[in-house]
């Protein structure tokens, strides 16, 4: 009866370690598939317009990005003024330096999926209508019709 | 190993971002050949013109508006849905899987101002997208039984021959350049 009664005094067993890199494996593919790398650090400040009707830019390889915006603070605005500016890969730019733009985007991707590229304008919402039409204006020169407006998705409001 | 993985995972966390961009797509019109100067003829009634001033103020044709009342406007506009004189005419065409529909042929036109500001442009935008998604969605149950959202591709392009995307847009005007 002894091998009934004996008293041990109880321990959790240790954990098996074993299978944490695989748990830790399966978050790190995880996150791997549903982010995106970080694209250039931005020079100008965005804070994009509120609109209820958005849609999600579906493609991000196949999507190139126009920033706009008022240059950062300090250096930044030093250098180029307080005005809205567009920001094209990490350079502040000019409107005549998109058809170059986009044409260097174009030729980065393979020539069937050319006439899907969409460019997002990403533009600050105090920015003024004379700077984006300018720049559609150029896009549209330059055969690029599929753009995006960058937008934060917010309630209606009112109906 | 899990060190490695650790590291791995840590690295990926602090360089990726998580949320997706949302917004409002469109498609810009090809540029007019040099030759055409004559813009195509539109009759009055098929048109409804937005115009935003520079001072983000809005009149639909030549009445001063509230951006509150474009949606409502809009989809009056290119629905007509009593048939009015006033408001587009409608032409008949066949589309694969909706049959015979009447598509209207208003265009909505949209002018803004060099001094507009991107805010409210893309506040309009957005009014005029919700017309034409309610307009599509209410189609879409009407005939699939399904919100629009919900159709496959081939259902998606039949409801979007009969209710386009009609939104023109005009050069900007110049009176708030300077500011």
């Amino acid at each position: 009866m002894a091998r009934f009664t004996g008293k041990k005094p109880k321990e959790t067993p240790a954990l098996n370690m074993g299978s944490m890199s695989d748990i830790i494996f399966m978050l790190l593919f995880f996150f791997m598939t549903i982010t995106t790398m970080r694209e250039s650090s931005l020079y100008v400040t965005i804070k994009v317009p509120k609109a209820t009707e958005t849609v999600k830019l579906e493609k991000k390889s196949l999507v190139s990005y126009i920033n706009v915006g008022t240059p950062m603070q300090g250096e930044w605005q030093k250098k180029y003024g307080t005005d809205s500016r567009i920001q094209l890969n990490d350079q502040i730019s000019e409107v005549s330096d998109i058809p170059l733009y986009v044409e260097n985007e174009f030729q980065a991707r393979i020539e069937a999926d050319r006439p899907f590229v969409t460019f997002s304008i990403k533009a600050d919402k105090d920015t003024k209508m004379g700077l984006i039409s300018d720049i559609k204006q150029e896009l549209r020169n330059t055969g690029a019709f599929k753009i995006f407006y960058n937008a934060a998705k917010s309630e209606r409001n009112y109906n | 190993m899990s060190d490695i993985s650790f590291l791995l995972l840590a690295f990926f966390l602090l360089v990726s971002n998580i949320n997706t961009d949302q917004g409002i797509a469109r498609r810009l019109p090809p540029p007019l050949p040099p030759t055409q100067e004559k813009k195509p003829e539109v009759k009055e009634r098929n048109i409804f013109v937005v115009k935003i001033n520079s001072k983000d103020r809005l009149l639909f044709n030549g009445e001063v508006g509230d951006i509150r009342d474009l949606k409502d406007r809009a989809k009056e506009f290119l629905g007509n849905p009593n048939n009015d004189d006033n408001l587009p005419e409608k032409i008949d065409m066949e589309i694969p899987l909706l049959g015979m529909m009447k598509i209207s042929k208003g265009i909505i036109s949209l002018q803004n101002d060099r001094g507009t500001s991107y805010d409210m442009y893309v506040a309009v935008q957005n009014e005029l997208t919700a017309a034409i998604n309610e307009m599509r969605n209410e189609l879409s149950t009407e005939k699939f039984g399904r919100k629009y959202a919900d159709l496959n591709d081939t259902q998606a392009d039949a409801i979007d021959q009969a209710i386009p995307i009609a939104i023109s847009e005009a050069e900007p005007t110049k009176v708030g350049e300077n500011k």
